[in-house]
């Protein structure tokens, strides 16, 4: 199959026809620098988090090419729905597992002197991939796969484990392996030499010592002789003994020595591009996992034609993660926007989530256009041509007036990116400046946010802004109504209702005060 | 095989043998630091160990880790009259585990090798110290067995008997001659990943016990000269990197066998170890009754009684770390306090209010770890824990600081207290004023006692201990340290009632100084105890 004139196979990342074209693509961002939101919205984390210990698989380009079309998000949808059967992706495990050590296998015949040992380690190698490949064909072949992406693998690699070249590399690993197996031989090692021989079978005669000391023995120690030096390659003693065998034992060492002439490179590239490219999944799945067992639900999201967007008990991936590791409670809250609305405007207590509201829409929105499913209970959400993202740096606020005039500029510099196609993420803009002036700001800049009718989300200070256009949907952060000093992080749909919570967040610090008197008189 | 000295169904937690010292050795609570130190155990300690720092360490651990039924403390009671009756032994005994030990040390200078090749060789060294310890322990046994009527010691005798007899011994001896490996290491082998040597099994050669002509035979029918190919690799003498690559192949060959000796060793000397540490504990019993009876302070073996009896009585309880520092005998007290749940120790300053605490404490330690008590007579409930909470000298001024100092450590206690622990507090909750203080010692000591654990109280907080005083006679003591009307001290606590508060009193001497110098001492006595009050304290 793998003979040049169709040397690439189907691709479970790309849906087109035309997989090279796609791949190019990814490649061509690979060496790129993530999307410029990635840092606002904590993605960074979710993905660093994600990839975490597949470095050798180079994952994060996957993650920074957002689809374009419905379609190719579908496509992604149903292999991980095939995925997510326990058996089917134990089977993709341990191909990927097997081809991890065919690859340490060959890292290490590359760094050997002895040519004994540096062939045996190619064989192993192939056997190896043989019965990896072997496996993951006949698990596809007999899995219910409802993907079109691990439907064209199936197929594609029933024809390539029939054909001639693969058939005959696995019959040869075998054969050589099963005579290297066989051979036995005997040591008598002196201080000087080492005699060698055909080996006989027998039992261990240095076992007799342990039966006489057992009525000491009250429990297991741990084993305490180490005698494999750290490095796997052989001493020039054992170079010795292992050359005399090839003498006893000719016939076995002289296929092993053709066996690398006969077989190069026999690793095919389709299959290697699968065996990178399904991590992709098994990383997200992993990820997801994580959160599942704490009972946060991940969902497919359905991709609308409209700007229509519904999502029902979404959470920031980034800070729920964090949350989880230290045992904390994860908040979820819904947004929706309907009809003619199109832009989030946050307000509300301070440290009452509002920023996390934001990178929560931002990453579901990413995620959902990466073809993942996203941290949501249930999501309908449309797809973008580019995530544009402005959050306030806090490392400026010496220079207020330079300040104010980036953000301008930098707003500017998005709003000439930005399409009707596009969602845009502003957070705390206009805090360096009078209230009239943020206020005189915030509705400019809005209204040319609505001309363009993108969706957006807008986090402000600033209330009245809330109330100024009926495509404007006020999000206001809410603190527990029996006590006010408690922040519930559920960020509501209502009015913008300007609760100031300054003087609040001090009587929290008398409070616990009081408790640690009550609790030094019981 | 394990001496079983100190418990009868297992073995000391800690025995200062250097692989169990990671694996189990248990930290010492926090609160047994606390009860060492309030108790002052060091001096205590120190008498146990007479210079012996190891004896120190295991005693100071048993202390600080009592038993808690009644019928493990009597097992060690037993074995402790043995070891009084018959001294030598004992001290032969704990000397011959340490310089088992020592020995096995002095193979290695300190260092257990790592090599296989280098376990093989010292095992055999240290196997034949062993060999030596062995028939020591077996003479000592065979001699001694029958004077010793503790079933701890009964069993332990008839064990080196049985495991160490002559057969043992002759094994042993075996595999030293084997484990020298004369005519090279044999093993068979095959090839593991990378077609390195692996599953190395070691073949005995031949038996080493063959005759001169026997050997010859084997020589001449030698495999070289039957058919069987042999090639062989010969090193030139001085090519070191080529011998130490040659002595790698053996390592790996002898692995699985090293493996097994060094195991051996490791259970030999886990036995002397355990010996060690259980002996050492009454060679420090010894020193001790050695140096209080040469102090002319009189001992006694203590009943211990189950926590539900609420056995807590002795005549002539002393504390034994107190008569150490001074060097003579010291005033003693009687105790009487069976059934009660809470006893209130009030009086005089520098009436031996503190050191009657530590005398109770010591004496709980000291039965519950099997040890002779210093009493004339005494007998206790063993209680699961012992705590002590101490006012600390060092922070004398009272600030607010002081309190929540005070009451984090009660807060650390009350973490750790069970149903069935002992209390001792000692002038606790004095960091504030005296009704506040007052409130707080009772709200503590009513929902400690009710949960089930006994208290004793020094105390000045006269509110409290008269509020006790008044409502509940029944399973409340009171003791009282004894002031001559003259205001010398007895060091004598008697049952008394608390006293009132002397405050007005003293206030209107300060303010009236001179004024009325007749109503002194003497009438602050008069108003403070009433014939009623002294009656209802007694028991």
């Amino acid at each position: 199959m793998a003979d040049g004139e169709n040397v690439t196979g189907p691709s479970v990342l790309h849906h087109e026809a035309d997989v090279p074209r796609a791949r190019e693509r990814e490649q061509a961002r690979e060496r790129a620098e993530a999307p410029a939101c990635f840092g606002d919205l904590h993605l960074d984390q979710v993905i660093a988090t994600i990839t975490k210990g597949r470095d050798a698989y180079r994952l994060r380009p996957f993650f920074h090419v957002p689809l374009a079309d419905a379609d190719a998000v579908a496509y992604r949808h149903e292999v991980f729905r095939d995925l997510a059967d326990e058996a089917l992706r134990a089977h993709v495990e341990a191909f990927a597992g097997a081809m991890r050590s065919l690859r340490e296998c060959s890292a290490q015949a590359g760094v050997l002197r002895d040519a004994n040992q540096r062939r045996r380690l190619r064989l192993d190698a192939a056997s190896t991939y043989c019965t990896a490949v072997t496996r993951l064909a006949r698990a596809l072949h007999h899995a219910e796969l409802h993907s079109r992406g691990l439907r064209r693998l199936a197929s594609y690699l029933r024809v390539y484990v029939a054909s001639d070249p693969f058939t005959a590399l696995q019959a040869e690993t075998a054969r050589i392996g099963r005579q290297l197996d066989a051979v036995r031989y005997d040591l008598t090692l002196y201080p000087d030499r080492v005699a060698v021989r055909k080996g006989t079978d027998g039992a261990d005669d240095g076992a007799g010592v342990g039966r006489t000391f057992a009525r000491f023995a009250e429990q297991p120690t741990a084993p305490r002789a180490a005698a494999v030096p750290p490095s796997f390659a052989m001493n020039m003693v054992e170079s010795a003994i292992l050359e005399r065998l090839t003498r006893l034992y000719p016939e076995v060492f002289v296929d092993l020595e053709t066996f690398a002439e006969r077989h190069g490179d026999y690793l095919d590239p389709t299959v290697t591009a699968f065996d990178r490219e399904v991590q992709f999944y098994l990383a997200y799945l992993d990820y997801m996992a994580r959160f599942e067992d704490a009972g946060l639900g991940f969902c497919f999201p359905a991709v609308s034609s409209d700007k229509a967007v519904r999502v029902t008990g979404a959470f920031d991936a980034a800070l729920a993660h964090a949350l989880l590791e230290e045992g904390g409670m994860v908040v979820c809250n819904d947004f929706h926007l309907s009809g003619e609305e199109r832009i989030f405007l946050v307000t509300g207590a301070n440290q009452g989530g509002k920023t996390t509201f934001a990178r929560m829409v931002g990453q579901v929105h990413f995620l959902a256009s990466l073809g993942c499913p996203v941290p949501a209970s249930r999501a309908e959400v449309c797809l973008f041509d580019e995530l544009l993202t402005h959050f306030e740096k806090v490392e400026d606020l010496d220079l207020l007036r330079g300040k104010l005039q980036d953000e301008l500029l930098r707003l500017h510099e998005l709003l000439e990116r930005a399409t009707p196609r596009s969602i845009l993420i502003v957070n705390e803009v206009f805090a360096s400046t009078t209230a009239d002036d943020a206020r005189y700001l915030g509705r400019r800049v809005l209204n040319r946010l609505l001309k363009l009718g993108l969706v957006g989300v807008w986090v402000t200070f600033v209330e009245e802004l809330a109330s100024f256009d009926p495509r404007i949907v006020s999000v206001v952060s809410t603190v527990d109504p029996a006590n006010a000093l408690r922040r519930t992080f559920k960020l509501l749909r209502r009015p913008a209702d300007g609760h100031a919570h300054a003087l609040a967040i001090a009587k929290a610090h008398r409070l616990t005060y009081d408790e640690l008197r009550s609790r030094l008189r019981s | 095989m394990r001496p079983r000295l100190l418990h009868h169904d297992r073995d000391l937690a800690f025995d200062g043998a250097p692989a169990s010292r990671k694996r189990r050795a248990p930290e010492v609570p926090h609160s047994a630091r606390v009860l060492a130190q309030d108790l002052e155990l060091d001096t205590l300690v120190a008498a146990m160990a007479r210079g012996d720092p190891f004896v120190g360490d295991v005693c100071e651990r048993i202390l600080l880790d009592p038993l808690v039924d009644p019928a493990s403390i009597r097992y060690r009671q037993q074995v402790l009259r043995d070891c009084l009756a018959h001294p030598d032994v004992v001290r032969q005994l704990y000397a011959l585990a340490s310089s088992s030990i020592e020995r096995a040390r002095k193979v290695s200078w300190g260092f257990m090798p790592r090599r296989p090749e280098a376990i093989v060789r010292h095992s055999h060294d240290v196997f034949h110290t062993f060999l030596a310890s062995f028939r020591l322990l077996r003479r000592l046994a065979d001699e001694h067995a029958e004077h010793f009527a503790a079933p701890g010691f009964t069993a332990f005798f008839a064990t080196i008997r049985r495991e160490l007899d002559d057969a043992f011994l002759a094994e042993v001896e075996q595999h030293l001659h084997e484990l020298r490996f004369e005519e090279g290491v044999w093993s068979s082998a095959r090839l593991g990943s990378g077609n390195r040597g692996s599953d190395y099994v070691l073949r005995r050669p031949a038996r080493p016990d063959l005759s001169a002509w026997a050997r010859l035979w084997r020589w001449w029918r030698r495999p070289s000269r039957n058919g069987v190919t042999t090639l062989t690799y010969r090193l030139h003498p001085r090519d070191e990197v080529g011998l130490r690559a040659l002595s790698e192949v053996r390592d790996r060959a002898l692995e699985g066998f090293a493996n097994v000796l060094a195991q051996a060793t490791d259970h030999v000397l886990g036995y002397f170890h355990a010996l060690r540490a259980e002996t050492a504990f009454y060679v420090g019993c010894l020193n001790l009754s050695e140096r209080l009876r040469e102090l002319g302070a009189t001992t006694c073996m203590p009943e211990p009684r189950a926590w539900q009896e609420g056995a807590r009585a002795g005549a002539g309880l002393f504390d034994p770390c107190l008569t150490l520092r001074v060097g003579h005998p010291v005033v003693d007290n009687d105790l009487a306090a069976d059934g009660a749940g809470l006893v209130i120790i009030t009086g005089a300053n520098q009436g031996g209010k503190t050191t009657f605490l530590r005398s109770v404490g010591l004496a709980q330690l000291m039965m519950q770890s099997g040890l002779f008590v210093a009493a004339r007579s005494y007998r206790a409930s063993a209680a699961t824990g012992v705590f002590t909470h101490f006012k600390r000298e060092e922070d004398a001024t009272m600030t607010s600081g002081k309190l929540d100092e005070e009451l984090a450590r009660m807060s650390l206690i009350a973490d750790a207290l069970t149903p069935g622990s002992l209390l001792l507090l000692n002038e606790s909750f004095a960091a504030t004023n005296e009704r506040e203080g007052s409130e707080i010692a009772r709200q503590i000591v009513q929902a400690v006692t009710e949960a089930g654990a006994q208290v004793c109280f020094v105390t000045h907080l006269t509110d409290f201990a008269r509020d006790r005083f008044e409502r509940d006679r029944r399973t409340t003591r009171f003791l009282r340290a004894e002031r001559q009307p003259d205001g010398t001290r007895t060091f004598k606590l008697r049952a008394g009632a608390p006293e009132r508060t002397s405050h007005g009193v003293d206030l209107y001497l300060t303010i009236f100084d001179g004024d009325d110098a007749s109503a002194g001492p003497a009438a602050q006595d008069g108003a403070a105890t009433t014939k009623a009050e002294q009656t209802g304290s007694t028991k």
